[in-house]
């Protein structure tokens, strides 16, 4: 999130797109209702009638995997009425720059693609730049190729009509959510949207998340409170285990993983990016000191100078590899893996075409699974269709500590680090990850001590000292991930201090100042609230610095006043010479005086309308799902994201356009779960409330397949099919998509087959090996299946032995 | 006056006569406390953040004079929550105090049909043998191209989101100082 759950109450509109906030975030309502209280307007847009829906203003209608045309007929309703923020446009955002003349867009392609690569050329998505390396603008925002007349003519072709036509959205409906969400085009309101997985998993989920930041950037929304772009994201720590990098992509705080075109530090370095506009203060320019700071945390006294802080001893990808989660599950299906950790995770369930992974376990000479309760993984190789003769797998089931058994800090979407502490000894021989992690390791540094074997220096020089009396202690990790000044051993106050000549380490850069020679700073409870914005800087801690909305600096005007009089976020004190309110980002005076602009994480400083850096193109274009009810996107020759990478063969198959899969399917989730259900299906009181998969189905297509409510169904894709219990309702209604009648069925993903026995099969048998060409993000939330009545009843299920 | 429900629980603690009265027409406020109060009566507080959804709620985790988790409740201070959870929240304690958790260490040897009960010295030892098994086979100090990668493709990892912000960090620091590059989790899907 670039602002935070409270922040809501300070919306005078909330968007919940992709997303079903009331259901699966509960407790995060309260500040939804609290903007309602004061006269905000709550618009929910989604496939499905939900809990969120019965609290919303406006409800209205799409398929799944349309949000970009509506969103792209939004950009066009703001810009045709002339609803914008025109000085925030021209000020802080790229609207202005004159881009590359070579850069173009037909028929659904932007210019450079390559149909035998699946990929595009992107050296004509650029802008045109001046003798001193800075890009041109036009403030008057009239050139033809500026980006936003650019942007004007990408969404000439989303008219009302063609964008109900693809979405199934009523033209009316349309309209109605466009006028309320654009009301926040002046500097005195503020618009904000909530959006989760209903946007992340599609093969455009990025470009869905880009549309709406499109939006923001045209409405004034980003860097004021009340506004930004909020990830209402899945668990209680996928935020911090995000910026902690354990993804194959990042390292800690969003450094990017080595890479062979890199075989030095000097050539990782190259890669900073660079801005020759003094304006831009470019933050990303600090990032040698935070590499160099998170070698010394890595490697301790044995990174030097001389050793280039030990960057070699870090793993390497090839040049363009992803090793992303499909491809991951790819590999292991192919047989590359020997060994394979599933800590504190349940593939067998969890990932898109689950069906694919369970066979794929089975590849593997051995897996390590570590869990609170038992799980479909542990167990994979006596599941379903498995014999556990013919399952070669070596696998070691190791029980940890739940959360209240063992102390250390989560961070949850609004970037708050908050501290837990120990309420109770885990159960038997349970044991917290950190202690296994660290013991583990231990075992493995003692082999290769005694044994030697491969390139044993990045084991052996590891630093590795976070124990006290014998025992892991998670204070001397905080501590590491904090960072220290190496020549006093102090701990450093902040990111700023870190330096590039290996006399500081820091474990991660984005968490510098959250525990400091004053104390744990996530510990904290103090309730002031200065701003009376919710902002209450003494509770727990935020990245960056504490900083509780991210660009702040945009909700001022040029000489540092807030464009907001009722909200002030942040003012400049001309006298003092220094910003009162949030944690200014960054520090620098206002924009007026010096001339620094808000965006300080861009390389130009300013918001992205023209986006150049993503595989699919500056501007979000709506495509269809890889499997879809329509034979052909009504706005393009291209039917599917260009550049998504298919997998065929084997358990990747796909229908599209199907008569024997012809209903849009999507998969979500219930209060009472949660994930797979691993910590939530093992609880009496939440498994009686929901005990077992329902289909929800429309009444029109109920009787249209003589489906009754409470009858047991058939859900089938060309993956795999389950069992699940119809409900048939009125919240769901068919679509019409151009003229055609499309159904849309719906089901949770929260079970399998261990427990409860009764309780049905994981959803994500059904769904695709397909992910956006960004993020890799499999596409669950749209998918076409087949739903029928189950003929006879059905077989014994095969008990646990 | 603004009263939380700590506030409440001491002022019908001091004053039987609540003024609290109910659409029933009579008080069942301070009987209701009371019943709560029994339950979690000398218990001792410790705070925490719930484990589910990434609002990340303020949770008071009780536990009995054993050491017992008996009750998880909203922390009535918390700025986001202010006292309120959701289902799965309020179930949180039952994560604790349930008999299904795993407590022994379990190991399945290939194509057995069973699991076996082992000691943690023997599955980590076990474990570390495996990992420099695979690590020394797979292990790769150059590619195709002859460029240095120094890293194993022989192991993959998922997880965790489940993990807290340190193990997460020394859970890369441990994959990484292996070589590994397949490095995924909940956050990707």
């Amino acid at each position: 999130m670039t602002n935070h759950y409270i922040d809501f109450r300070n919306a005078d509109v909330i968007l919940n797109m992709g997303g079903n906030v009331a259901e699966n975030h509960p407790v995060s309502f309260k500040w939804i209702q609290a903007a309602k209280d004061k006269g905000a307007t709550f618009i929910h847009v989604d496939p499905r009638f939900t809990r969120t829906s019965t609290k919303a203003d406006i409800f209205v209608r799409l398929r799944s995997g349309t949000d970009i045309a509506f969103l792209g007929g939004m950009i066009k309703y703001i810009l045709d009425n002339n609803l914008y923020d025109e000085f925030y446009v021209k000020n802080y955002t790229n609207a202005s720059f004159i881009v590359n003349p070579k850069f173009s867009f037909e028929d659904g392609l932007f210019s450079g693609y390559d149909p035998t690569k699946r990929a595009y050329d992107k050296s004509t998505w650029t802008f045109e730049r001046d003798e001193n390396g800075i890009p041109k603008r036009d403030m008057t925002l009239q050139d033809p190729r500026c980006v936003f007349q650019l942007l004007k003519k990408h969404y000439s072709r989303y008219t009302l009509q063609k964008v109900s036509e693809i979405t199934g959205t009523p033209m009316a409906d349309l309209e109605k959510v466009y006028k309320a969400y654009a009301s926040t085009g002046t500097p005195d309101k503020a618009g904000t949207v909530l959006y989760a997985m209903g946007w992340t998993q599609h093969t455009v989920g990025v470009q869905n998340i880009r549309a709406m930041a499109i939006v923001q950037d045209l409405l004034g929304n980003m860097g004021i409170a009340g506004g930004g772009i909020n990830a209402l994201r899945g668990e209680s720590n996928v935020q911090g285990s995000t910026d902690h990098g354990l993804l194959f992509h990042i390292l800690p705080g969003y450094l990017p993983t080595p890479r062979a075109q890199w075989p030095t530090l000097a050539d990782y370095n190259k890669t900073t990016p660079q801005t020759k506009d003094p304006r831009s203060v470019n933050w990303w320019r600090h990032r040698p000191k935070y590499i160099v700071s998170f070698l010394k945390s890595m490697f301790g006294d044995k990174a030097t100078k001389e050793n280039d802080f030990g960057y070699n001893w870090l793993p390497k990808l090839d040049p363009t590899q992803d090793a992303s989660w499909l491809n991951l599950f790819d590999e292991m299906y192919k047989g590359t893996f020997t060994g394979f950790f599933a800590w504190g995770m349940n593939p067998a369930c969890s990932s898109a075409n689950a069906g694919k992974v369970r066979q794929a376990l089975a590849k593997l000479d051995w897996m390590v699974n570590v869990n609170v309760f038992d799980s479909e993984t542990a167990e994979f190789w006596r599941g379903p269709g498995m014999d556990p003769k013919k399952v070669k797998t070596e696998v070691f089931q190791l029980p940890c500590a739940a959360f209240m058994e063992k102390e250390g800090s989560i961070s949850n979407s609004g970037r708050w680090m908050q501290w837990r502490y120990k309420a109770a000894n885990p159960p038997g021989e349970a044991r917290p990850d950190g202690d296994i992690i660290y013991e583990l390791f231990k075992k493995v540094k003692t082999l290769y001590e005694k044994e030697k074997g491969a390139f044993p220096e990045p084991i052996l020089n590891l630093k590795w000292d976070y124990e006290t009396n014998g025992h892991f202690d998670v204070h001397k990790v905080a501590k590491e991930i904090n960072g220290y000044d190496l020549t006093t051993g102090k701990l450093v106050p902040n990111f700023v201090s870190l330096k590039d000549d290996g006399t500081t380490s820091c474990g991660n850069w984005l968490y510098s100042a959250s525990y400091t020679e004053s104390g744990n700073m996530a510990a904290r409870r103090g309730k002031s609230d200065p701003t009376g914005l919710g902002l209450y800087p003494e509770w727990a801690w935020c990245w960056p610095l504490n900083r509780r909305i991210i660009y702040n600096r945009a909700s001022v005007d040029l000489e540092g006043n807030p464009r907001n009089p009722k909200r002030p976020l942040l003012k400049w004190d001309p006298v003092a010479k220094k910003w009162i309110g949030d944690v200014p980002d960054n520090a620098v005076p206002p924009m007026g005086t010096n001339g620094a602009y808000p965006f300080i994480m861009k390389p130009d400083g300013v918001a992205s309308i023209f986006g150049p850096g993503l595989a699919d193109g500056p501007f979000p274009e709506h495509y269809e799902p890889l499997e879809c009810p329509i034979e052909k996107n009504l706005l393009s020759s291209q039917r599917i994201n260009p550049v998504v990478k298919i997998f065929e063969g084997g358990p990747d198959t796909f229908a599209t356009c199907d008569p024997r899969y012809p209903f849009v399917c999507t998969t979500y989730r219930v209060t009472e779960h949660w994930q797979t259900g691993v910590l939530t299906r093992w609880l009496p009181w939440l498994i009686e409330a929901e005990p077992q998969v329902f289909c929800e189905i429309s009444v029109e297509l109920a009787k249209l397949r003589g489906i009754k409510n409470g009858d047991r169904v058939v859900v089938e894709t060309p993956r795999g099919k389950i069992e699940a219990v119809a409900i048939v309702t009125s919240r769901l209604k068919p679509f019409n998509i151009a003229g055609q009648t499309v159904h849309l069925i719906g089901l949770p993903w929260h079970f399998g087959w261990l427990h409860p026995k009764d309780g049905g099969e994981s959803a994500n048998l059904l769904t695709p090996t397909i992910g956006d060409p960004n993020t890799m993000i499999p596409e669950s939330k749209a998918f076409m299946a087949n739903v029928k009545k189950l003929a006879v009843a059905p077989a014994k299920k095969q008990t646990k032995s | 006056m603004k009263v939380t429900r700590r506030d409440f629980l001491k002022i019908s603690g001091v004053t039987a006569a609540g003024a609290v009265i109910s659409g029933l027409g009579f008080d069942l406020s301070p009987v209701e406390s009371y019943a709560q109060q029994l339950r979690i009566k000398g218990a001792k507080e410790t705070t925490s953040i719930c484990c589910y959804c990434s609002v990340g709620c303020g949770l008071i985790i009780h536990t009995d004079s054993n050491g017992k988790v008996i009750n998880a409740e909203g922390d009535p201070d918390h700025p986001i929550n202010e006292g309120s959870l959701c289902a799965k929240g309020a179930a949180s304690y039952q994560i604790a105090n349930n008999p299904n958790r795993l407590q022994k260490v379990r190991y399945r040897a290939p194509y057995s049909t069973s699991w076996k009960e082992v000691s943690w010295e023997w599955a980590l030892e076990k474990i570390a043998a495996n990992i420099k098994k695979s690590r020394d086979a797979s292990f790769i100090e150059k590619n195709a191209q002859g460029q240095v990668v120094n890293r194993t493709n022989g192991i993959a990892s998922v997880g965790s989101a489940a993990m807290d912000n340190e193990e997460c960090w020394l859970y890369q620091k441990f994959l990484r100082a292996l070589g590994i590059v397949y490095i995924e989790h909940q956050a990707r899907i």
